[in-house]
């Protein structure tokens, strides 16, 4: 068995088994594999890298190349049972245009994204006055696709003005699952299951 | 020219209904196949040809003594691997290597030529569901075709969804664009135009309109290539000169190149197959067929889904295979779409382009 990304094994625990899932940023289709032959799941990947949609499609996958800014309004509404987006939402143009697309193609949806707010990059800009670079943001800010960094605590208020339900979250530092509590100064990165 | 094939060839009992209301009588597919049929018949695969490629897949061709036009990708451990699956690829219908024609013979003697009817896209997929049924096989495990073959392969999804099983569709699209069809015009006048063509009936003169067809493959071949992969292969070198000859001999090596490609082409095409597959071409909109929503053409099917472009392809470029793919994803089919980067403009998919082997061969199996 693959040995998922911690955020990624708790989406794939959490999905139905047979249910249809679109995997945003499903990236060489780790989690769609675990889905499809663990879980049974009708599972379609969206991926904006032609080298790993070519290594998806390699190993029997369906995933399109494409940009979920541009590429998702293409699917009918309620197409998916779960869509997910996974380390993808501080890259969108908009994302709070996209947290609403996700829940029209799917009836929930999982997203995961490194939060800003952690202590680690809280010091890298109040002591050193720089940038963070970190395990889960490693690219300088010259050069990162991530041009829409949030918090924990951010992202909680965007999906209280989107009407947006949270039914359950994750936080994780490193490998390691942590409890709630202070997660906005102690996770590295977080998973939302939401619906509406 | 030739209308010979050493090639097997299935005759059809019965008359052949086409979209334009007509009928041919004793239609005749020449196909070839590679590897073996299993017994329960699963492991068929067809390959469908571009406008003037044949059913000579993986096999010399007979006329032009060379290797067939997909070897590369086709054969014994190859992406498309003919030691698991019985591949078959065959001639479509009005085309000139042993499939009925304009050049094959009608009813009262005589060769059709222009008393042919006019062909679609669909029509040649009849040709072939019906070579299917002669066969004996219900169900493809793989449909799989470039350019005017990844036409057929939609065209059969679309309206035979039950008889494939994956359908891999390269460096195509799903209608023929303002652009398409007007080099496709300029095609035809070029043939029309030579008076060797005389109304299409020159197949017992003697004569036949090689000047007009060689200008038409001329003008083809140009949108087959990209600018850059032009420039790479040619620049503006001379041809065996070292001076310009202020004259219109073939100076550069790309003219050089576009006389043989022409020349060469006259030997194994007949033009008027040229003219009606290039039709039936220009005619192809999937959507049209479809009450006017390209989804509509997919709704329902069970078959996965497999689009591929090439970035230097300006004949059918992405957006073409995108607006498949988004019409497939309004539809709930399963597709995989990726966009490859290569050199060569449309032509890609012929060539040496390993990451497109992958993706052949990941999906297929």
């Amino acid at each position: 068995m693959t040995m998922l990304r911690p955020d990624l094994a708790v989406i794939a625990d959490k999905v139905a088994a047979g249910s249809r899932v679109l995997d945003i940023g499903c990236g060489e289709g780790e989690l769609m594999e675990v889905l499809r032959t663990q879980k049974g799941c009708d599972a379609r990947g969206m991926e904006i890298d032609p080298v790993l949609v070519e290594r998806c499609v390699a190993r029997g996958l369906s995933v399109v190349q494409g940009d979920a800014d541009r590429d998702l309004v293409e699917y009918p509404d309620k197409a998916f049972d779960y869509a997910i987006l996974s380390q993808t939402l501080q890259t969108a143009a908009r994302p709070d245009r996209m947290l609403d697309e996700l829940l029209r193609v799917g009836r929930q949806a999982f997203v995961s994204f490194p939060n800003f707010a952690q202590w680690r990059m809280r010091a890298a800009l109040a002591f050193r006055g720089r940038m963070p670079v970190t395990r889960y943001l490693p690219v300088s800010w010259y050069e990162t696709q991530n041009i829409h960094n949030v918090t924990i605590d951010d992202f909680r208020e965007l999906i209280a003005k989107l009407g947006v339900t949270c039914e359950n979250a994750w936080f994780f530092s490193g490998q390691r699952q942590i409890g709630p509590l202070w997660a906005n100064l102690r996770a590295e990165y977080a998973v939302f299951e939401l619906s509406r | 020219m030739a209308t010979l094939s050493a090639s097997r060839a299935l005759t059809f009992a019965a008359p052949l209904p086409l979209d334009s209301g007509q009928t041919l009588e004793g239609v005749q597919i020449a196909y070839e196949t590679y590897g073996e049929l299993a017994a329960d018949k699963s492991n068929a695969m067809l390959v469908t040809h571009a406008l003037t490629g044949d059913q000579y897949l993986a096999s010399t061709h007979p006329i032009t003594g060379k290797p067939g036009w997909w070897e590369r990708m086709v054969g014994p451990g190859k992406p498309i691997d003919t030691s698991r699956y019985y591949v078959i690829c065959a001639n479509v219908i009005g085309s000139c290597m042993g499939s009925t024609g304009p050049a094959s013979i009608a009813p009262d003697g005589q060769p059709y030529a222009m008393r042919f009817p006019v062909i679609t896209i669909r029509d040649m997929v009849r040709g072939l569901v019906g070579l299917l049924d002669g066969m004996g096989i219900e169900r493809l495990h793989a449909i799989v075709g470039g350019s005017m073959g990844g036409m057929q392969a939609l065209s059969l999804a679309a309206n035979w969804p039950d008889r494939a099983e994956r359908v891999l569709v390269i460096a195509s699209t799903s209608r023929h664009s303002a652009q398409n069809i007007a080099f496709h015009e300029l095609g035809r006048q070029a043939i029309m135009a030579d008076p060797n063509w005389q109304d299409g009936d020159y197949y017992a003169s003697g004569a036949s309109p090689d000047a007009g067809l060689a200008v038409a493959r001329m003008a083809a071949h140009i949108t087959y290539l990209s600018e850059d992969g032009l420039t790479d292969k040619f620049g503006r070198n001379l041809q065996d000169r070292d001076t310009k000859s202020f004259g219109f001999d073939a100076d550069f090596q790309v003219e050089s190149y576009l006389r043989y490609q022409g020349s060469g082409f006259t030997r194994r095409f007949d033009a008027n197959s040229y003219l009606y597959i290039t039709r039936a071409m220009d005619y192809f909109d999937l959507a049209e067929e479809h009450g006017g929503r390209l989804a509509n053409a997919f709704a329902g099917s069970q078959a996965r889904f497999c689009l591929v472009s090439f970035d230097s392809d300006w004949l059918y470029p992405t957006a073409e295979s995108r607006h498949v793919v988004h019409a497939l994803n309004a539809a709930g089919a399963a597709v995989s779409f990726v966009e490859l980067s290569a050199p060569y403009g449309h032509d890609s998919f012929l060539l040496d382009v390993s990451a497109l082997d992958r993706v052949v061969k990941g999906f297929v199996e």
